[in-house]
């Protein structure tokens, strides 16, 4: 099954944020979508996770319009990470992550070993006592990974389930970087669904099977990663000119400005 | 993908906090029912906590009563009431600041801060002032309840009003609500001032007890229809402890764990209007205890809502049930109304908060 967007589009006022957006999110590969700012990718995001509900075309999950869903069950299939939380409580990191336990009813017991195999994918076990407010940025990324990892982390019979991820990279150093990408391909792998934002062209290019480009609103292209991350298409977009090699042992593309 | 080890459960991960939240809840009680007896007992005429529980037991059926019929009486016609006032205006008003806290996602919230207080306050006045006159239709129609009810839609009036200030169909904003409940604040402040202005000499009186705040007036009568309004919220409020922690992630945090949160936002919204009103109706102005008693919970305890509005309902009822104590002895025979305290003690409190906020960059 899948997470589908049908002929989506979006206006608040008179503003246009997304016209007739369509693609298909299957529920074992990683997709990426890239774009300038302000071209549509946060709005995108809240039409997926409920937020905006008076858009035109459709979402489906699983089969299912998004608006005939059940909340509570939504939450079951679909974890968002967001870009940053406001949390300013003095929860303890432990506290936050239990807190994506709240759509299930399991147990402390099996929610308390989901939190920490979740803490130890997210490396903030060392943490687990630390006041939330007292992280550092990437710190607090990283525990709202480890929040909704725990919230999905469980096949149940709902139905498959999908991660959005809106730039979940962008407090995060270089290994961490990379950390949180190969988790979200370890779990396209046990048929999870995973849509990221990034900003970052070759994380994208490493990671995902398939790239998304959004401007203005507009879906621009869509497909595998050599066809989308052209020098011609990536200039079209940005506005600078860019040389796209090929990795030396890899062979995904990487992208230099020039 | 759960391992098929089992783990142990960490006892230090989730329990210290627990631990600690029994140990507090037993000390509360303790306290509560220490406090009980000792403002059952202090007063003019003192009576030995012992005389008080004997009283307190043979008024529950336990045996005869064994004091004087004086003793008797003053417990229970003046002191019983006034003492279980006390405990549940206490309680009730700890655990609105809480919930309010929790859902502003701001710990400088409180009912005084989003206009319920205010509005509350300007119906109750009226009720005062013009009760005997332009309103006689409202005090003959609702008699003994006009003021309450007369307070509860004061305080529903300017909720729901403050609310869909800030609302717009992309939700609810949190500071919108909060400059909105401050400005109705002060323009129901100015019209409780020119009913005073219009109010004669015995209304003047009401109006300054009143406005500083005494359970001193209760009877059982007061205690019992103040109370089963209370006790609506009382109950309800900690029912969404769950819905409140998601919250504090902040509104769209709380959507994706699947909460509806404009519908926890608007029954939140009713029951503290409720409590509100309740509270103001029958004692008046008692500022800060919700702002004080659900910090310092917190402070001790973190800001788990299963824990804190349960705690705070305890602790509020304790704080204000020895703030009364205070009030009726500190200056004896006169009576010191409570509020002054309460605002003595929440006012640099505030200030203390504020400032420590601005200096931790935190606001």
């Amino acid at each position: 099954m899948s997470l589908e967007v049908k002929n989506l589009s979006l206006k608040i006022g008179t503003k246009k944020l997304l016209s007739d957006i369509n693609f298909k999110l299957g529920s074992n590969e990683v997709v990426a979508i890239l774009g300038p700012n302000g071209a549509g990718k946060s709005t995108l995001f809240k039409v997926l996770s409920g937020e905006h509900r008076h858009y035109e075309g459709q979402v489906i999950l699983e089969g299912k319009d998004l608006k005939s869903w059940k909340a509570s069950d939504v939450a079951k299939l679909l974890g968002v990470l967001p870009q940053s939380s406001a949390l300013a409580f003095p929860f303890s990191v432990s506290e936050v992550i239990n807190l994506g336990r709240l759509p299930h009813s399991t147990g402390r017991v099996l929610d308390h070993q989901l939190i920490t195999e979740a803490m130890s994918k997210a490396d903030v076990s060392h943490l687990a006592d630390a006041l939330y407010p007292s992280l550092s940025g990437g710190e607090k990324q990283r525990v709202q990974l480890a929040r909704v990892l725990t919230q999905i982390w469980q096949k149940n019979d709902l139905g498959e389930r999908y991660l959005l991820l809106d730039e979940p990279t962008s407090a995060l150093d270089l290994p961490h970087q990379h950390q949180t990408l190969s988790l979200a391909r370890d779990l396209a792998k046990e048929g999870v669904g995973v849509l990221a934002i990034l900003h970052d062209l070759n994380l994208a290019a490493q990671y995902a099977d398939r790239i998304i480009l959004l401007s203005e609103g507009l879906c621009v292209a869509q497909g595998d990663v050599k066809t989308v991350l052209t020098p011609q298409q990536i200039e079209s977009l940005y506005g600078i000119k860019v040389t796209v090699m090929s990795h030396p042992e890899h062979h995904y593309p990487l992208v230099v400005a020039s | 993908m759960i391992s098929t080890l089992s783990t142990p459960i960490n006892e230090s991960l989730l329990s210290a906090r627990e631990r600690r939240v029994r140990f507090a809840t037993l000390l509360l009680i303790i306290a509560l029912a220490v406090s009980f007896l000792a403002s059952v007992g202090i007063g003019p005429m003192q009576v030995s906590m012992l005389d008080s529980l004997s009283v307190i037991t043979a008024k529950l059926g336990l045996h005869e009563s064994n004091v004087s019929a004086t003793v008797d009486t003053i417990i229970s016609a003046i002191r019983l009431p006034r003492t279980l006032l006390a405990i549940l205006v206490g309680a009730a008003l700890a655990v609105c600041g809480a919930a309010m806290q929790g859902l502003f996602r701001n710990p400088l919230a409180d009912p005084g801060l989003v206009g319920v207080t205010g509005g509350a306050s300007l119906a109750a006045v009226s009720m005062i002032v013009l009760g005997g006159t332009s309103l006689t239709f409202i005090s003959e129609w609702l008699g003994q309840y006009s003021l309450m009810v007369a307070s509860f839609l004061g305080a529903l009036l300017t909720t729901s009003l403050v609310a869909r200030i800030a609302t717009t169909k992309y939700g609810t904003s949190v500071t919108s609500m909060l400059l909105a409940g401050i400005a109705i604040g002060i323009v129901t402040g100015a019209a409780v001032g020119f009913l005073t202005y219009l109010a004669d000499d015995s209304q003047l009186r009401t109006l300054t007890f009143w406005a500083m705040g005494s359970v001193g007036g209760a009877t059982w009568q007061s205690v019992l229809t103040a109370g089963s309004f209370i006790a609506i919220p009382l109950v309800l409020i900690p029912l969404y402890a769950k819905e409140l922690n998601a919250l504090l992630l902040g509104e769209s945090e709380a959507r994706h764990l699947g909460i509806d949160v404009e519908k926890v936002k608007r029954r939140l919204i009713l029951l503290t209007a409720i409590a509100v009103g309740a509270c103001v109706s029958v004692s008046g102005m008692i500022g800060f205890v919700g702002l004080i008693v659900p910090h310092l919970v917190r402070l001790t305890l973190g800001p788990d809502h299963r824990y804190l509005l349960v705690l705070s309902a305890l602790l509020g009822g304790l704080f204000l049930l020895v703030a009364d104590i205070v009030s009726r002895t500190i200056i004896a025979p006169a009576e010191l109304p409570i509020g002054l305290i309460t605002t003595l003690i929440g006012g640099p409190f505030f200030i203390g908060m504020v400032v420590y906020r601005a200096r931790s960059n935190a606001l």
